[in-house]
């Protein structure tokens, strides 16, 4: 097995395997290169007999397709995950009253700690929003924090999904494979269970119901329909929740309530788990052309006759402008020094940023502050010089659009190829459920890794895999 | 309780199974009986492509009738709504949308079966085949219905399966009999010729009903005698006669189930049922058997669309 000086290898040192991956290492050294190949296929045609799948669009045609799946698990020590957990809390404490702060007071920018145009600009910000308190005071009831790793204490969060990360259906259906083909695996290693998100999730969203609720809260999933690229996800959550998978076209507003059509005849509903975006989720209040949503919704929302999951408008929390002020919002709402690091980041609106981003272009990964999925950004020492002089003009031409940080040598973990084990890099999306008076981390994440060798773009639409990914008891 | 649209993509998730496996079974019954009259065939053919009610389609499609561009057509077509390929991608699709009210044995029995049959429909079947690529779709399809059966509960998701597969079956069986009914009226000139022994077998064959008629009938052959079968007896299970027993079942048990309420589609299916068992065979012929069946299929679209309104399938 070689090492990449470069990079930080999570499984491999010198001196042999680092401390997490030991007791893995002594199995895999015991078990037949031919027998996991075998078993990497069967996870494959698993998964496709699952339906465990994404839809990609190209040529206007829909595709099912399969994210790989590598069997090499990400191993995580309890100790590095206690502290990535303490990180993460107060990162996710610190985004829900951000957010409370910016739709009521303002004292951040009162405060001067970070300038008003940024919200003003922010396409995510949602002025139907202002002065409204979310059921249990709740923005974020479900979030995914991007985190990317470069050394043996270096991590840091590359973004906060703050409106609707997927991706934890993969996170249980990896580990779901796992145990169903090595379970003399988990029998040698004890690794922290992760089986509980989707009832966690459930708790978590009753327990943010909106004064309307009587009784135990009734719960939906709001999905697109199956043309989405992540239906396969919505189905799973509802099925596992024990709660109804609902269109816009289920819905209508019922004596003041969202209700969905049954059988027999119109049931409110408390908690709207929505995988719809801000835009679509209501024709009345938003963009009028969409038929994904329920006309109305946002007015039920207002008078508290239903939770919206996650709160309309918390995309602005998500937005890589406002990503270069996590430290100073982090230590604003909690007073405390940020325990997870951010990614230096030149924000391209300003001038002295922009000269030296537009100086060093090939060295840098260039993203839209909207953006995401991969999409829409340059990364400088992978791209071409036709590619680069490209970039430079969108980018002169709106550079408030842009911010740029340092590529990253992001840290990778092996893969089984046909040729043995060989180094990818890697990414981690943990998930994180906050409810009125908690906040839970399920134990792991979802690991992202690029199939490519030597690429750093982990993201599915653009051929990323995924690991399951353990986290060791103590 | 459930969606009203989640009832309506089971319903019909279960009348696109039956169809495709119905007509895999027509298809079937065509094909032997090319193999076997060779001049007959492209008006057999005719009267299959009317059975499914895509003979005009066909026209559009091709100049003249020829058994492998209608096999063709009826299998994978993707311009042919009712081929078999569409049928099935239709109910996986609303598989897929209902995937919440599945039991994983059911979902993974549906997807596994969409995955063998696009792949075998993936070009055109060649003759040699043929046989197989019906055995196949008929083995999945009753893949499927093991899994419907042994796995879901008896609950209102269980019903309207069942109401789908049971209105698509009786409907396939009535339009198999409007098609042919000629054959079996007891004026028709050539009673126990030849021709008329195959007509009667293909008919038989196209319910699967051969060796269930000569075991109940112990091998004497009449045209009365087939269409009482076919129509009135409750022992064959692609009967009208059984299909509507079923179908009261069905439905009052759905009654039950949402609380004992009156939900006009169970009374429909139990007046319907009682109509039909009340009649006799001779009965029918007296009122004339076309127009019969003429009564019989637009009386069950009539229930089709009154569970459709019954359990709010549409907004």
């Amino acid at each position: 097995m070689s090492v990449k000086p470069d990079f930080f290898d999570e499984m491999d040192t010198i001196r042999g395997p680092r401390g997490p991956y030991r007791d893995y290492c002594n199995w895999l050294e015991q078990a037949e290169p031919a027998a996991l190949r075998r078993k990497s296929r069967q996870a494959e045609s698993f998964f496709r007999k699952t339906g465990i799948t994404f839809n990609v669009y190209s040529d206007a045609q829909a595709d099912e397709r399969l994210i790989p799946f590598d069997l090499v698990p990400r191993i995580i020590s309890a100790a590095e995950w206690n502290s990535l957990s303490r990180g993460i809390e107060q990162r996710v404490r610190a985004i829900n009253a951000f957010l409370y702060d910016i739709y009521h007071r303002r004292e951040i920018i009162r405060a001067g700690r970070i300038p008003e145009s940024i919200i003003a600009e922010n396409v995510a910000f949602l002025p139907h929003m202002i002065g409204v308190e979310p059921p249990g005071g709740v923005y974020t009831h479900i979030v995914g924090v991007d985190l990317v790793r470069t050394g043996e204490d270096e991590f840091y969060v590359l973004e906060d999904n703050a409106r609707t990360p997927s991706g934890v259906s993969y996170m249980l259906e990896n580990r779901e494979t796992m145990l169903k083909m090595f379970p003399d695996l988990f029998s040698k290693i004890r690794v922290q269970a992760i089986s509980d998100y989707p009832k966690m999730l459930r708790k978590a969203l009753g327990r943010s119901a909106p004064p309307a609720s009587v009784g135990r809260a009734r719960v939906a999933v709001l999905t697109p329909g199956i043309h989405n690229s992540a239906y396969f996800e919505h189905a799973f959550l509802a099925e596992q929740m024990g709660a109804e998978l609902v269109e816009g076209r289920d819905l209508q507003i019922e004596n003041g309530r969202i209700a969905m059509r049954t059988t027999c005849g119109y049931v409110p509903i408390d908690v709207l788990y929505r995988r719809v975006d801000d835009d679509f989720l209501d024709p009345l209040n938003f963009d009028p052309s969409s038929l994904l949503g329920v006309p109305g919704i946002m007015d039920v929302y207002r008078a508290g006759g239903v939770t919206i999951a996650n709160a309309p408008g918390t995309g602005i929390a998500d937005d890589k402008a406002i990503y270069s002020y996590m430290p100073e919002i982090v230590e604003f709402y909690t007073g405390e020094r940020p325990i997870l690091k951010n990614v230096p980041t030149w924000r391209c609106s300003e001038k002295d940023s922009l000269a030296y981003v537009l100086e060093h272009l090939e060295d840098l990964v260039v993203k839209e502050v909207h953006g995401s999925g991969g999409y829409g950004m340059l990364v400088g020492p992978a791209a071409s010089k036709r590619e680069i002089a490209a970039f430079r003009d969108k980018l002169q031409a709106k550079p408030a659009n842009y911010i740029a940080q340092p590529t990253l040598a992001l840290s990778t973990v092996p893969v089984l190829t046909r040729a043995g084990l060989s180094p990818r890099h890697v990414d981690l999306r943990p998930f994180v459920l906050v409810s009125p008076d908690r906040i839970d981390i399920i134990p792991g994440g979802l690991t992202r890794v690029a199939m490519k060798k030597g690429s750093l773009v982990v993201n599915s639409s653009q051929g990323g895999g995924t690991k399951d990914t353990w986290v060791l008891e103590a | 309780m459930m969606l009203g649209r989640t009832a309506g993509e089971l319903f019909w998730m279960c009348r696109y199974l039956e169809r495709s496996e119905n007509t895999a079974r027509l298809i079937d019954a065509g094909f032997r009986m090319s193999l076997t009259r060779s001049k007959s065939a492209s008006s057999e053919w005719s009267s299959v492509l009317a059975t499914v009610g895509c003979a005009e389609l066909y026209k559009e499609r091709h100049d003249e009738i020829q058994g492998d561009k209608v096999i063709d057509f009826l299998l994978r077509d993707k311009t042919n709504p009712t081929s078999v390929l569409n049928m099935f991608q239709g109910a996986r699709e609303n598989a897929r949308r209902t995937r919440t009210a599945l039991t994983l044995e059911l979902w993974e029995a549906i997807n596994a079966s969409w995955m063998e049959l696009s792949d075998a429909l993936r070009r055109q079947v060649a003759n040699t085949n043929t046989i197989d690529v019906l055995a196949m779709i008929r083995q999945q399809t009753a893949l499927i219905r093991g899994c419907l059966y042994g796995t879901l509960l008896r609950n209102d998701i269980y019903r309207f399966c069942q109401a789908g597969q049971l209105i698509e079956r009786a409907d396939n069986t009535a339009r198999i009999l409007d098609v042919k009914y000629y054959v079996l009226l007891p004026t028709a000139a050539y009673v126990g010729s030849p021709l008329d022994n195959v007509q009667w077998e293909m008919l038989l064959r196209s319910a699967s009903a051969e060796r269930a008629f000569h075991w109940v009938h112990e091998g004497e052959t009449s045209p009365a005698a087939i269409a009482k079968f076919l129509m009135l007896d409750k022992q064959l299970p692609r009967s009208l006669a059984y299909c509507y027993d079923q179908l009261e079942r069905h439905l009052v048990r759905l009654s039950v189930h949402y609380g004992d309420r009156d939900f006009p589609s169970a009374k429909k299916a139990s007046d319907f049922n009682r109509t039909l068992s009340n009649q006799t065979i001779n009965d029918v012929f007296e009122s004339g058997l076309h127009e019969f069946i003429a009564w019989f299929l637009s009386a069950n679209g009539d229930l089709a669309s009154q569970i459709e309104t019954d359990f709010r399938f549409n907004a």
